[in-house]
């Protein structure tokens, strides 16, 4: 009963781990997953996944999901 | 249609030769290749580049590019669609991405292969990290 959730760039580095697996118990959406994992509030650019779609945080996630967070994704100017 | 995330160096153009030989059954239904490459150049922001590297979410990256090129391949009559992507460590005047799309005529060709790039740049979870004289820096927006 888990929810493995991952982190990339410059967040995985600020918070020390790029991956996490916490029980699924009392999790209801992107927001829980964010506290049980990270002692700081939920950064206002951070942007989540749940399964490899973008996701808002109030998005319902349930046990065997995959939840990501991360930086804006950096395309480059035209 | 085919999309390849690479870990080393490839060669563009080598690569569209590779594929329109690989897949006989394009020749003589396109009359228009349009192409983009993007590489990495050797400044940014006012600071020498040494290297990049760009990290990225291999299941989300693929799952992004299939839908987006499906969504230009619905949108626009093209023949068939090639993109390849670059991850871990560049060295500057190494390409990053190629974009080839092959049409019967050359506006479809150009608006799928410029929507594929621009939808890419924007959904396609990549994440860049220079190496400069000063050191390492992501380049995003500040968290």
């Amino acid at each position: 009963m888990s929810i493995t959730v991952r982190f990339f760039a410059s967040l995985r580095e600020r918070l020390g781990k790029g991956q996490d697996i916490i029980d699924s118990k009392g999790i209801a959406n992107v927001a829980d997953v964010w506290q049980a994992c990270a002692r700081i509030p939920f950064p206002d650019n951070v942007l989540a996944a749940v399964n490899m779609e973008y996701a808002r945080t109030d998005q319902p996630v349930r046990d065997g999901d995959e939840v990501a967070f991360f930086p804006p994704v950096t395309g480059g100017a035209r | 249609m085919k999309i390849r995330l690479a870990a080393d160096a490839f060669d563009p153009w080598q690569e569209i030769v590779r594929y329109q030989t690989e897949h006989p059954g394009l020749a003589g239904k396109f009359g228009a290749t349009a192409v983009f490459v993007g590489t990495l150049r050797d400044f940014n922001q006012g600071e020498t580049v040494q290297a990049m590297t760009l990290e990225h979410y291999a299941p989300m990256t693929q799952k992004h590019l299939e839908r987006l090129t499906g969504e230009a391949a619905s949108r626009w009559p093209i023949a068939d669609m090639l993109v390849i992507h670059r991850y871990g460590e560049l060295r500057p005047n190494e390409p990053i991405v190629l974009v080839a799309c092959w049409a019967a005529h050359r506006d479809s060709a150009f608006a799928a292969c410029r929507y594929v790039i621009d939808e890419l740049k924007t959904r396609a979870p990549f994440w860049k990290q220079e190496l400069t004289g000063k050191g390492r820096r992501w380049v995003e927006q500040e968290i």
